[in-house]
């Protein structure tokens, strides 16, 4: 690794503080990471657009600030890699689709102005299945990313790309969106902590809408420490988001900084587990559920029975929405337009421009969800869907009479490799089996990564899910999970990832 | 195409059924989902956000006004107001729809259950009210080319300043049973709505500009069926006189194709003001599927009972019992107040009685003069360039006699072109009227001198002469003088020339009997009574001094020009000559 690693190496807290400290100016960190982009996305492209010169600007602000004896954020300074689904005004916005390549918003997102607030430097956009449909980055208009762990191996999604770019080291911070795993299943694959806060803890507004009543932005880090930060950086009340809560951000920097699961009532999701688990995935979360108990927690088996149902009502509620929020994408006002040859009708050249703009998986789930709302189906479908949606919502509400926390793997496998599901949607949709529930119930959850499968030696992520608005309860059983596994293996959790030192060589990787 | 049954045929054999879904455009700042300004006639695409506009991330926030006034509404129409409701989404794919679905509400109303009272003919009827609910508008589309529709333009242009301004839309139950009056119920329904919202304030109401919309549902079934036909339902219907026509119209079409043995289509219509016809929309057989869902991107609704309530007691007086309260305090007629009705000019009699005219001249300015102006131009009462303050102004100077009749309605002319306000013009164009009594007495003087046969005619008896010498000085003045004082002046003039020339020994009765007739005919101008010894016995035998000494003790003012000396003299039973002048002056 070259020189400037030992700047791209460190947590995004250590970071904060060595330019608190005047160890280091924002502009060099920022650089450094823009360095290392140039160097490793060749391979990972984890970046749809790199923003070199407003990430210099932000940085540049931060040192006059601290120059300037003006106090400084908690991460201000430190680089972050931001989904290209939030709106940017000095950045494109594409969502990884053709419909929207190329187009410049005319407004920041909230979560885009509290990390500009905050004195953080966004690095670009970094790619996603198109509009956040998808579980490995796949569906992108502009092509997959890559597990930084093995290049043939995709990175996980939809926020795969923000996954790899951390994973990678070209940014200690990313911010993914979660709908139905979308941060928590990149950040299992990838070997990095991926948190989906309580629905509507951060502001949507900005947010290019997937599924409404779904989709949570949330941070993708290399600690659990670093998350929280990013965590609280992102949160609170937005009164332009209607559905965002306005309520205490719970403390999650406080539960990071001192993990402890003494006493703590773990609860194992006896649903989520047995047929269709990788061995080595089974393996490593019950070591760790062992793990948790030899730090003091009390574990118990329990039952959330409607979890089963999770991933067809899932299919139903997520694209019924999809199928509404993406019939703006017409061609009339912003992004691409085929067909207008002056005679064509508007209609004609929203059909066509839709036909051509949009990928397989986004029609596909447009198609279902139009199916589901039509009149004579909405009670069968959507509406049904929205009854299992309340059971599970029930289920956890009784689980979490029992229990503080319930556990699961974060993802049934480990990373496959590119192109072996692209074709098969349901072997796709069943790597998000674990993480849909709490999305559904629209309860926190994170992915902690938890040691690497035997039989491949790729990461496994351990998922802990907490009732709304508790978000804290999963940075105190994180953070325990994480001290104890970097204690025992003496070095950080992505120290093992053999495919890393390879990145920044010109050779092509490859197994 | 179907030959139209004669309106009479029509509802003599089929009852017809109608409802109505009205389209209000709320008042409020700001829209319906976000910051940007509610306007009308702004620059095109100039007041719109991220959020009206549907751009990727954008989200809606519900205005709380619009909340506010659409429970005003619903409470004003005696409707349920939901204690908790949602928005939906609508999907339907259309340029001027900026997200392609609209914020609607669908199977969760706001206000349901209500209804309204309303009078056709003395006959009064209930509409009943089936739900009020709370949306957004579409943006507007404009096609460019030959045809000015969406078939054969050339290209289209779309403004989305509407897009996102708060609509309620007042939906009725079907109403049966008005057998004939259906046209004009649909049509005093549509005004006693209007004359609702605008009281409540909710809405400018302007139904040509679209701030108050029309559909109109109708159907009809053979007399006596107990059946209800089927239905169609006419959009466009952007006026009062439309309302009623179109239902009119539907009913003569539909009576047609039942004639012939035809079934009427369930679909949509469009009517037309150039022919009061309506021709056929898209079907709504093939109805699109608009796909209604939870809107996911706001909460529900739960209006507290205590902020209903707080709405409720705020309400203002509503129209029905503010009309019964005017009608008393004005004296006005049924029919006055049926004609102010008709041309809206209910709350500009108000304001101008308001601002100090008696309330049956105020009548008569809206009802008449400026009724007639704006029938000319076609405006609205209400937009024309006069106010109620300013009518009642013009009102004031005619009363204290600094205008006649013929100057006011200058004056007015000049209020309406934009010359300022009525003292303004009155000062500009130099049309007060004559006051300067020396002036007028000169006059006077003048037109008796020159006109010695009237004089001679007035002074044998004659009084009715009076008239051209009216003429004579109000030529003289170039009009500005007041005529009934002017009238006055003379024959009070005469009277004094002819109690000068009196002489007992003159041996004829004849000038005491002119002197009657004329001190009679003041009596009735003036209505102030002149008293005037009724015999020969009753006058002392005196020399003409005498008697002028008669006229100077018993009437002061008589024939003596000079202002009054005090307001009480001149106010006692002096109803045309309120101010400052004397009848005598």
């Amino acid at each position: 690794m070259a020189a400037a690693d030992e700047l791209t190496t460190m947590t995004a807290a250590e970071m904060a503080a060595a330019v608190a400290a005047g160890e280091v100016s924002a502009v060099e960190l920022t650089r450094a990471h823009l360095d290392r982009i140039e160097l490793t996305d060749v391979k990972v492209r984890a970046f749809l657009h790199v923003g070199a010169e407003p990430a210099l600007a932000a940085a540049r602000s931060v040192d006059e600030r601290r120059a300037a004896g003006r106090p400084l954020g908690p991460l201000a300074g430190v680089p972050l890699a931001l989904k290209d689904v939030f709106t940017t005004t000095d950045m494109p916005t594409t969502c990884g689709s053709k419909i929207l390549a190329g187009w410049q918003p005319p407004y920041d997102a909230t979560l885009t102005r509290r990390l500009r607030d905050a004195g953080v430097v966004i690095l670009g956009k970094t790619n996603m299945d198109e509009f956040a449909m998808g579980s490995s980055t796949e569906n992108s208009a502009f092509g997959p990313s890559r597990n930084p762990w093995d290049l043939n191996l995709v990175p996980g999604g939809s926020s795969g790309g923000s996954a790899a770019a951390v994973a990678a080291y070209q940014a200690p911070l990313a911010i993914g969106t979660d709908t139905g795993g979308s941060i928590r299943q990149p950040g299992a694959v990838c070997g990095i902590v991926g948190v989906k806060p309580t629905y509507g803890g951060s502001s949507r507004f900005g947010l290019v809408a997937f599924a409404s009543s779904l989709d949570t932005p949330g941070p993708l880090t290399r600690t659990v420490l670093d998350a929280a930060l990013l965590h609280e950086a992102i949160s609170g009340h937005d009164p332009n988001d209607s559905t965002s809560l306005d309520a205490p951000v719970p403390p999650v920097v406080a539960a990071a900084r001192n993990p402890d699961v003494a006493g703590l009532r773990v609860g194992v999701v006896a649903e989520l587990s047995g047929d269709g688990y990788a061995p080595g995935v089974l393996t490593r979360f019950n070591e760790t559920v062992e793990l948790l108990e030899t730090l003091g927690a009390k574990v118990t088996e329990v039952s959330c029975p409607h979890f089963t149902y999770a991933l067809p009502a899932y299919y139903l509620i997520a694209p019924s929405e999809c199928s509404s929020n993406l019939a703006r994408f017409d061609a009339m006002r912003y992004g691409l337009r085929i067909g207008d040859d002056g005679v064509a009708s508007a209609e004609e050249v929203m059909s066509l421009t839709r036909a051509t703009g949009f990928g397989a998986e986004v029609k596909r789930r447009i198609m279902l969800g139009t199916y589901a709302l039509s009149s004579g189906y909405y009670d069968a479908y959507y509406g049904k869907a929205q009854q299992v949606r309340t059971l599970i919502i029930r289920d956890f509400e009784a689980a979490f009479e029992q229990v503080d926390v319930l556990v699961s793997p974060t993802t049934p496998t480990t990373a496959f490799p590119i192109g072996e599901r692209a074709d098969d949607p349901m072997a796709m949709y069943l790597a998000d089996l674990c993480t849909i529930p709490s999305d559904l119930a629209g309860n926190a959850a994170i992915s902690v990564p938890c040691g690497l499968a035997p039989e491949n030696g790729l990461p496994v992520g351990f998922q802990v899910m907490a009732p709304v608005l508790a978000d804290d309860r999963l940075y105190r059983v994180a953070g325990a999970v994480e001290a104890a596994l970097d204690a025992r293996r003496g070095a950080s959790f992505l120290a093992q990832a053999r495919g890393l030192a390879g990145l920044d060589e010109t050779a092509e990787a490859g197994r | 195409m179907t030959v139209t049954v004669p309106y009479d045929l029509a509802v003599a054999r089929y009852e017809p059924v109608i409802g109505l879904e009205t389209h209000v455009e709320l008042g409020t700042l700001t829209k319906m989902f976000c910051g940007s300004p509610v306007t009308f006639g702004a620059e095109p695409n100039s007041a719109v956000c991220p959020v009206c506009l549907g751009l990727p991330g954008s989200l809606p926030v519900i205005n709380k006004t619009a909340i506010e006034y659409t429970i005003r509404i619903g409470l004003a129409l005696n409707c349920s107001i939901a204690t908790w409701c949602r928005f939906a989404r609508k999907n339907y794919f259309y340029p001027d729809m900026p997200k392609n679905f609209q914020i609607s509400q669908y199977d969760e109303p706001l206000c349901t259950d209500g209804f309204l009272n309303i009078e056709v003919d003395g006959q009064e009827f209930t509409i009943g009210i089936e739900r009020v609910h709370l949306e957004e508008d579409t943006g507007k589309s404009q096609h460019v080319g030959t045809t000015g529709r969406i078939h054969g333009a050339d290209y289209s242009l779309v403004d989305y300043n509407r897009a996102g301004i708060p609509l309620v839309e007042i939906v009725t139950r079907p109403v049966p049973g008005t057998g004939a009056l259906a046209p004009a119920v649909a049509k005093a329904y549509v005004s006693e709505l209007r004359d609702l919202l605008r009281s409540l304030a909710v809405s400018d109401v302007r139904m040509e500009q679209g701030s108050l919309r029309c559909d109109v549902n109708t159907s009809i079934a053979p007399a006596g069926s107990g059946e209800w036909g089927t239905r169609t339902e006419t959009k466009n219907v952007n006026s009062l006189r439309s309302v009623e026509r179109a239902v009119r119209s539907e009913i003569e079409r539909q009576a047609g194709v039942l004639d012939e043995g035809g079934r009427v289509i369930q679909e949509t219509r469009h009517f037309h003001e150039e022919t009061g016809k309506t021709t056929s929309g898209r079907s709504k057989e093939e109805a699109q599927d608009y796909r209604y869902f939870p809107e996911p991107d706001l909460v529900p609704v739960a209006p507290s009972r205590e902020w209903v309530q707080e709405i409720r007691a705020a309400l203002p007086e509503l129209p029905a019992a503010r009309r019964v309260r005017l009608q008393a305090e004005w004296g006005l007629s049924d029919l006055d107040m049926t004609a102010l009705r008709n041309v809206d000019a209910l709350d500009l009699v108000a304001e101008t009685v308001a601002a100090g005219a008696a309330p049956d001249q105020a009548r008569n300015w809206w009802l008449t003069e400026l009724s007639r102006h704006a029938n000319d131009t076609g405006a609205e009462l209400a937009d024309l360039a006069i106010t109620a303050e300013d009518v009642a102004a013009v009102i004031a100077l005619v009363a204290a006699g600094q205008l006649n009749n013929k100057l006011a309605r200058q004056v007015v002319d000049g209020v309406l072109a934009g010359e300022g306000s009525p003292a303004e013009v009155v000062a500009a164009r130099g049309l007060a009227v004559v006051t300067d009594t020396s002036v007028l007495s000169a006059a006077v003087d003048d037109a008796i001198a020159a006109n010695p046969d009237i004089a001679a005619k007035i002074a044998d008896g004659k009084v009715a002469a009076a008239g051209a010498l009216v003429g004579a000085v109000m030529k003289a003045t170039k009009g500005q003088a007041d005529a009934a004082s002017v009238r006055q002046l003379i024959l009070e003039r005469c009277a004094a020339n002819l109690a000068a020339a009196w002489s007992p020994a003159g041996g004829t009765s004849r000038p005491l009997t002119t002197l009657r007739r004329i001190l009679s005919d003041l009596s009735a101008v003036c209505r102030r009574t002149y008293v005037f010894p009724q015999s020969k016995r009753d006058l002392p035998a005196v020399e003409s001094a005498k008697v002028a000494q008669f006229f100077t003790e018993r009437y002061p003012d008589f024939g003596v020009p000079r202002r009054c000396r005090s307001p009480t003299v001149v106010t006692s039973g002096c109803k045309t000559q309120r101010r400052g002048r004397s009848p005598l002056e």
